[in-house]
């Protein structure tokens, strides 16, 4: 029992709406929240302390395990910083691939977050769509880099190595069906009744809140906020596509829902894009003092053996400086924050992580609604925990 | 609106609050004098011409053996003029502490207190400032360079 006759009903870690290891202390009054206080960090494992012990080289698989079901885009947010860092400048076709992937990845991280959404919400169906359509997804992943959720593709300067034979093929009939395939998921939910009641006007937030709270990606959008990293601060190369900003008007559950369903397709209408223009040349940038040499010369020449093995083990002294850069995430703004003393380690690895800072405003959004609209609400913010805990 | 401008502005309005001033790959840093950080970002998120309307990223820094050891980090960003800033305050290694932006950037909320956690920075004015990611029992503080980085 709490003061005043309320009660104290403590939610999670275990539990399945939460999506994780998420804990939630909710002071009720009857059926009402009067006060919720998240409880965050069980799945803390000190990535940015183990990060300054570990060469720039080296940091990139531990952003994998930031946002675990946006590989691509960790990757991409952490060799932009890095690259920043050292003046580097990669290829356009790089750059092309980069922004390829990570819509693709939006796109599959927006399926897993919509069936497993309108799965705490009590609509089963949609999960099994949505994952159909996630795993062509990561079956492509697979193809180009032989691992589905932890990717370590890209680069510093590029990527790993060029697309493999049939991906562009593949990708193309994704992109053919994909629309059809997304008035699919629509058609079960955009005008089912039982949807709307669960999520119109549950979790509203205004613009000028969000924006304060510091809520960026689609929860931003969602309060009619148009603010898009890849439209107002542009980054490898999206100025080159032309998309659309979805923005919802209340800031409820039912709206960020709505600005995923359109992100989707406007990520599916880049893809497309990206596919027909697609650049030739080099996929990662000519510098030995930062650049791994090709593998096949490794296999067969002694000087650029030695070569890899230096640059493995010893990695390359950054610049001293401090950089930030950021991108935006399925999530919202991801950002690198790193500060350089001029050796082969990163002295301070900041991760500005959205999953972290979206959650915060979770308790003014579910302050005076029902028990059961907190499922909801959390799973409109779309968290990773393990993103918050790092 | 530029960002040469915004900084001549809060020098114009803040003459000894600015400590300097440095570029480097196009990013404008903001050395600022601790004790005046509040009225800083007042400045900086109500005027209408540098409407700084997010707090993007709070952070800390260790600088050891360096004195001040402790660096607070503020990354704002504006939606209006686009533009971003960042901005440093230096704290002593001994009680390091600087006031809270919570009044200004409720975004501060859970970011002043991952850095309390994880430097033990303190923000008098944070309306309840706790650990956050590690148990409230926990001894010491991980992200300083003097912690172990293996038990």
């Amino acid at each position: 029992m709490g003061d005043n006759n309320t009660m104290i009903l403590n939610m999670g870690p275990q539990h399945p709406s939460t999506h994780g290891v998420l804990r939630v202390i909710l002071e009720l009054d009857g059926e009402v929240v009067v006060k919720a206080t998240p409880d965050i960090g069980f799945l803390h494992r000190g990535l940015e302390k183990l990060a300054e012990s570990k060469t720039y080289h080296q940091c990139i698989p531990l952003t994998d395990r930031l946002d675990y079901v946006a590989g691509m885009s960790n990757n991409l947010a952490y060799v932009l910083a890095v690259e920043k860092l050292l003046g580097l400048e990669v290829p356009p076709r790089a750059q092309a691939i980069r922004v390829l992937l990570s819509e693709l990845q939006r796109i599959s991280s927006h399926l897993l977050w919509l069936g497993t959404h309108a799965h705490d919400i009590g609509a089963m169906t949609p999960l099994f769509y949505a994952l159909r359509e996630r795993d062509e997804i990561l079956f492509m992943f697979e193809m180009i880099c032989g691992s589905r959720l932890t990717p370590s593709y890209f680069r510093v300067g590029g990527l790993a190595q060029d697309l493999p034979e049939g991906l562009e093929e593949k990708g193309r009939e994704f992109t053919r069906t994909f629309n059809a395939h997304a008035d699919e998921y629509e058609t079960l939910l955009t005008k089912n009744k039982i949807w709307l009641k669960r999520t119109q006007g549950v979790g509203t937030i205004s613009a000028e809140e969000a924006v304060n709270w510091g809520l960026t990606g689609p929860n931003l959008r969602a309060s009619n906020m148009p603010w898009d990293l890849r439209k107002a601060m542009p980054y490898s190369g999206y100025e080159n596509y032309e998309f659309i900003v979805p923005t919802g008007k209340n800031g409820d559950v039912y709206d960020r829902y709505m600005v995923r369903m359109m992100e989707m397709r406007q990520s599916n209408e880049i893809v497309r894009q990206v596919l027909d223009k697609m650049p030739g040349g080099p996929v990662i940038a000519q510098d030995p003092k930062v650049i791994y040499p090709p593998k096949d010369r490794v296999q067969e020449n002694i000087e650029s053996l030695i070569h890899h093995f230096h640059l493995a083990s010893a990695g390359f002294p950054a610049p001293a400086g401090e950089v930030y850069a950021s991108i935006e995430s399925p999530k919202g703004e991801l950002g690198f924050y790193l500060v350089s003393d001029g050796t082969n380690k990163p002295w301070r690895f900041r991760v500005r992580p959205p999953s972290f800072i979206n959650l915060s405003a979770l308790a003014v959004m579910v302050q005076g609604r029902l028990i059961s609209d907190v499922v909801a609400v959390i799973g409109s913010i779309d968290i990773v925990l393990a993103e918050i805990d790092r | 609106m530029d960002l040469i401008t915004v900084v001549d502005r809060v020098k114009q309005k803040f003459p000894e609050s600015v400590l300097g001033v440095s570029t480097f790959r196009e990013e404008t840093t903001l050395e600022i004098r601790s004790e005046d950080l509040l009225p800083l970002c007042r400045f900086l998120h109500d005027d209408p011409e540098m409407a700084f309307d997010f707090l993007i990223d709070l952070c800390g820094v260790d600088n050891l053996p360096r004195e001040p050891r402790f660096q607070v980090v503020y990354h704002l960003c504006s939606t209006k003029t686009r533009l971003r800033l960042r901005l440093k305050g230096s704290l002593p290694g001994k009680n390091p502490k600087i006031a809270s932006v919570f009044p200004v950037w409720k975004a501060a909320d859970w970011l002043e207190r991952e850095a309390f956690d994880m430097y033990g920075v303190t923000f008098p004015g944070h309306p309840d400032l706790r650990r956050i990611l590690l148990t409230p029992d926990w001894q010491g503080y991980p992200l300083r360079k003097d912690y172990p980085l293996r038990g």
